[in-house]
């Protein structure tokens, strides 16, 4: 008893501090935060301006048409090239799964690709594509599309045989099983493809707009710093961080539904 | 050995009312050039009766059963049924899977109705048809539950169902009640015995239980390991007209059981 009373905090203070401190994210964040101010405050490094003021440039963002122009160019690269992705991602991975020939030919690309620094490949893109919002999309793609292909058809490995099997002795054809039974089957596998997909997409989308360097947020970034406008900059990394966390939260909620409904064991 | 010199007779004559459904001629299967799983087996499956394959694991029992089911090639020999050579899954022929082999994301309902689906049965039929025999198996009031909320007795219900959907005349059942507990295991074969008094089908049982040969078959098939041949075939030959429950109290049954484990404890030791 006495020391279960020790240990408990005093003052009002204290327990508030211990609650924050329990949910140990926001605690972190608040820390940061501050540090953040202090050094702005103070002046410590130039290009740091106080987070308070960097808030308040994300208030001015929100007003800006540049700002709406940017998003909705970002959405529209970003999801033609993530649709891209799954809608040729999927079959490739589907084909490596059910056919080991497709295998043997494709895995070592794929794998080659999945790894590679593709940054490098997107000024090389340009002079193909131009320098616009199909280089971008390009740009999602290819981050994009082999995470798709390796976890479809790891999926597609991972269906249980006897469930072909049971296809199989009811006398379905391969379409039939495929559709009925192989997808179905492959979904959460598929779905952690899409999920790593989005978080690869989204970088895609950064790195394609700043290489290009004109368009998008990738514009805005070159002028803001170009400009030596250190708050419209910081406060567009923040809105750009706050909006991928989010879309990829909402893509991890869906992947574990699906996850759900598709889970044998 | 024991065994053949002991059995009362091999090969059993024929039971004066039965026909033949199916047959095995010499099967044989080898696997990459040069395992043997099964060599040269021979066995006929009388209409209307349940036959099992009993066999120490490895033995090939499994495979067997899926070389009748069509979903594997033999090397030499066939299989065949009513004279019609077996040339892959057919209509004639439904399959029990070990595992249940249930499609997780599907209802009890849809499960049951996907043999009937495959054939373009449409919904209402299906369902129609997919209810009738949930009943039977004893799972009605469970349509709308996915197989995860069921225990392995009540998935393996299903998974018979599913088979039986589809009014094949040939039920084959791969160890169908292996991943069920003791208790629910007796149930199971108890209730199978009853199901089997209203439809009219030809089973093949695989199981490594003697217990359950015994105590569900009419003839007993008994296979040696590696590879995998028939050594001896039983007949029981046990009264079932009473309770079912009063099978495993018989002295034959007692009997049988004993003569066969004399028979493969040498493949155990």
């Amino acid at each position: 008893m006495t020391l279960s009373a020790s240990a408990r905090p005093r003052n009002a203070f204290s327990r508030a501090a211990a609650r924050i401190t329990a949910r140990s994210p926001f605690f972190s964040l608040i820390v940061w935060a501050a540090l953040w101010e202090l050094v702005g405050q103070l002046g410590l490094i130039d290009l740091i301006p106080p987070l308070s003021a960097v808030l308040v440039a994300v208030g001015e963002l929100f007003e800006r048409g540049s700002f709406w122009e940017a998003l909705a160019l970002t959405a529209k690269t970003f999801g033609l090239g993530l649709l891209l992705a799954i809608v040729v991602g999927i079959p490739i991975g589907l084909l490596m799964g059910l056919r080991k020939r497709a295998d043997q030919l494709l895995s070592m690309w794929v794998n080659l690709f999945l790894s590679a620094p593709l940054t490098a490949v997107v000024p090389a893109l340009m002079p193909i594509l131009g320098i616009g919002e199909a280089t971008v999309v390009a740009t999602v793609f290819l981050f994009a599309v082999w995470v798709v292909i390796l976890d479809t058809q790891a999926g597609v490995l991972h269906v249980s045989r006897s469930l072909v099997e049971m296809g199989r002795v009811f006398g379905a054809p391969g379409p039939f099983i495929l559709w009925t039974i192989v997808i179905p089957a492959a979904m959460p596998e598929i779905m952690t493809g899409i999920r790593l997909a989005v978080i690869r997409a989204i970088k895609g989308v950064i790195v394609g707009q700043i290489i290009i360097a004109l368009i998008g947020f990738g514009g805005l970034f070159d002028t803001y710093l170009s400009m030596f406008l250190m708050e419209r900059f910081w406060a567009l990394i923040i809105v750009v961080f706050v909006l991928s966390f989010t879309l990829i939260g909402l893509v991890g909620a869906l992947e574990k539904r699906i996850a759900f409904y598709a889970g044998t064991r | 050995m024991t065994l053949a010199r002991e059995a009362p007779a091999a090969p059993p004559a024929p039971m004066p009312d039965e026909k033949p459904i199916l047959v095995a001629d010499e099967v044989g299967l080898v696997y990459g050039g040069n395992v043997t799983a099964l060599a040269g087996v021979n066995l006929t499956v009388p209409q209307g009766r349940l036959t099992s394959l009993l066999g120490p694991s490895g033995c090939g029992k499994t495979t067997l059963l899926k070389i009748i089911a069509g979903l594997i090639e033999p090397t030499t020999g066939d299989v065949t049924v009513r004279g019609e050579p077996v040339r892959g899954p057919g209509p004639d022929r439904a399959l029990v899977f070990q595992d249940f082999a249930l499609l997780p994301w599907a209802t009890v309902l849809d499960n049951v109705g996907y043999g009937l689906r495959v054939r373009g049965v449409p919904r209402q039929e299906r369902d129609q048809v997919a209810r009738h025999y949930i009943e039977e198996v004893g799972l009605a009031g469970f349509e709308a539950r996915y197989p995860h909320e069921l225990s392995g007795g009540m998935r393996q219900r299903a998974g018979l169902a599913r088979a039986l959907a589809v009014r094949s005349d040939i039920l084959l059942m791969d160890e169908p009640f292996s991943a069920v507990d003791e208790q629910m295991r007796r149930k199971l074969q108890e209730d199978l015995l009853e199901l089997l008094r209203v439809e009219q089908k030809t089973v093949i049982f695989v199981t490594h239980s003697i217990e359950e040969a015994v105590y569900l078959s009419d003839q007993v098939i008994i296979l040696t390991q590696r590879p995998g041949r028939v050594s001896t075939i039983v007949r029981p030959d046990i009264d079932r007209s009473g309770n079912v429950d009063e099978i495993r109290r018989t002295p034959r049954y007692m009997e049988l059981v004993d003569e066969i484990w004399a028979g493969l404890r040498q493949y155990v030791e």
